[in-house]
């Protein structure tokens, strides 16, 4: 979905790169939170795999291709404000060294699979997993779903993004069906990926899992190095 | 402290799965249009698209300027674009992680 320089005026993009610039500043912050010497390593490895994940075009229908956003993923494994900056690394090294994604579509970027991707991924997964069982399956279930959904959403971001500020005389309607159409495909190929790279690594190491602290039992946060305040509960 | 093993463990599984992917896995990636850009053919606007102005980067289009064959060339463009981005981006999170951990998250785990 790396949107090319072109597509949309320069007012459009001046306002798409204010709106990643402000959302990578707040991730700045909520990152901290997220973040620690066992995690933060984790993330910039998330990074390194979406980047190699999104190399990774599969066939979705004839003459179409689509690849792994990574948003919910990411979000998933290392928390979402960590998510939005691991995205933007990913982005900003497409566009600057491999010419894919405009370099002033940048902010366009950022904004569909930075923030809108990780956002809807990440809220669609804290939503279900609220509801569903707190089990491995409840987990990979709701960021399966998370992971479908952001991809939609985000082509529907793009599209209102187009309305707006698209350089080119089409019916916005048209862009939209073709767009949706499409993009619900290659988000179910998105939720296969989400779920078998979670999957794998709840397996060896779901103490790991930003998205899975809610299953931890007291018995495996006491093995983590103790904090100094106790627990009072 | 340093991390315990088994989650070195992991990160040398995960980056020796991710240098696979881009490096091996690339080969066999569908070299059809994406979504946006077979919108875009389908749809009339695709020829509003402009060349980047890293359009003549050494590394543009996943393959390393010079090379002759698609699959070495690719591949270890692939491989420069994994290593960019964990030095990048774990640069980054070591950067902005939390250093106290008298501060650590609360047992519910919210975290956010």
């Amino acid at each position: 979905m790396h949107v090319p320089d072109g597509f949309l005026d320069a007012p459009t993009s001046v306002a798409t790169g204010v709106v990643a610039a402000g959302g990578v500043a707040v991730a700045l912050r909520g990152a901290r939170r997220e973040l620690d010497e066992r995690t933060a390593p984790l993330a910039g490895l998330t990074a390194a795999f979406v980047f190699a994940a999104q190399m990774i075009n599969f066939p979705v229908a004839a003459g179409t291709s689509g690849h792994l956003i990574g948003g919910a993923l990411t979000a998933v494994l290392v928390g979402p404000w960590t998510a939005v900056l691991c995205m933007t690394v990913v982005l900003l090294v497409q566009a600057v060294l491999f010419a894919d994604g405009g370099l002033t579509a940048l902010g366009t970027n950022t904004t569909l699979m930075g923030l809108v991707a990780v956002g809807v991924g990440y809220g669609t997964f804290r939503l279900l997993a609220a509801v569903l069982p707190r089990t491995r399956g409840g987990v990979l279930v709701a960021a399966g779903v998370g992971a479908f959904l952001s991809v939609p959403v985000a082509a529907l971001a793009f599209v209102g993004l187009f309305a707006v500020g698209g350089v080119a005389d089409v019916p916005v309607g048209t862009v939209a069906a073709a767009m949706v159409g499409v993009h619900l495909l290659i988000g179910l190929g998105e939720a296969v990926i989400t779920v078998a790279v979670l999957g794998a690594v709840l397996t060896v190491r779901p103490d790991l899992v930003h998205g899975a602290a809610y299953l931890r039992r007291p018995a495996d946060l006491a093995r983590r190095p103790a904090p100094v305040e106790t627990d009072s509960r | 402290m340093s991390a315990p093993r088994r989650a070195r463990g992991l990160l040398l599984t995960g980056l020796l799965v991710a240098l696979l992917v881009a490096g091996v896995g690339s080969w066999y990636a569908s070299s059809s249009p994406d979504g946006l850009e077979r919108t875009a053919q389908r749809t009339g606007f695709a020829a509003t698209a402009r060349d980047s102005a890293t359009a003549d980067s050494p590394l543009a289009d996943y393959s390393v300027a010079g090379l002759g064959s698609d699959r070495i060339s690719g591949g270890l463009a692939g491989v420069i674009g994994v290593t960019v981005t964990l030095v990048l981006a774990g640069g980054l999170t070591m950067l902005v992680r939390r250093r106290d951990r008298d501060r650590d998250r609360d047992p519910a785990g919210s975290g956010d």
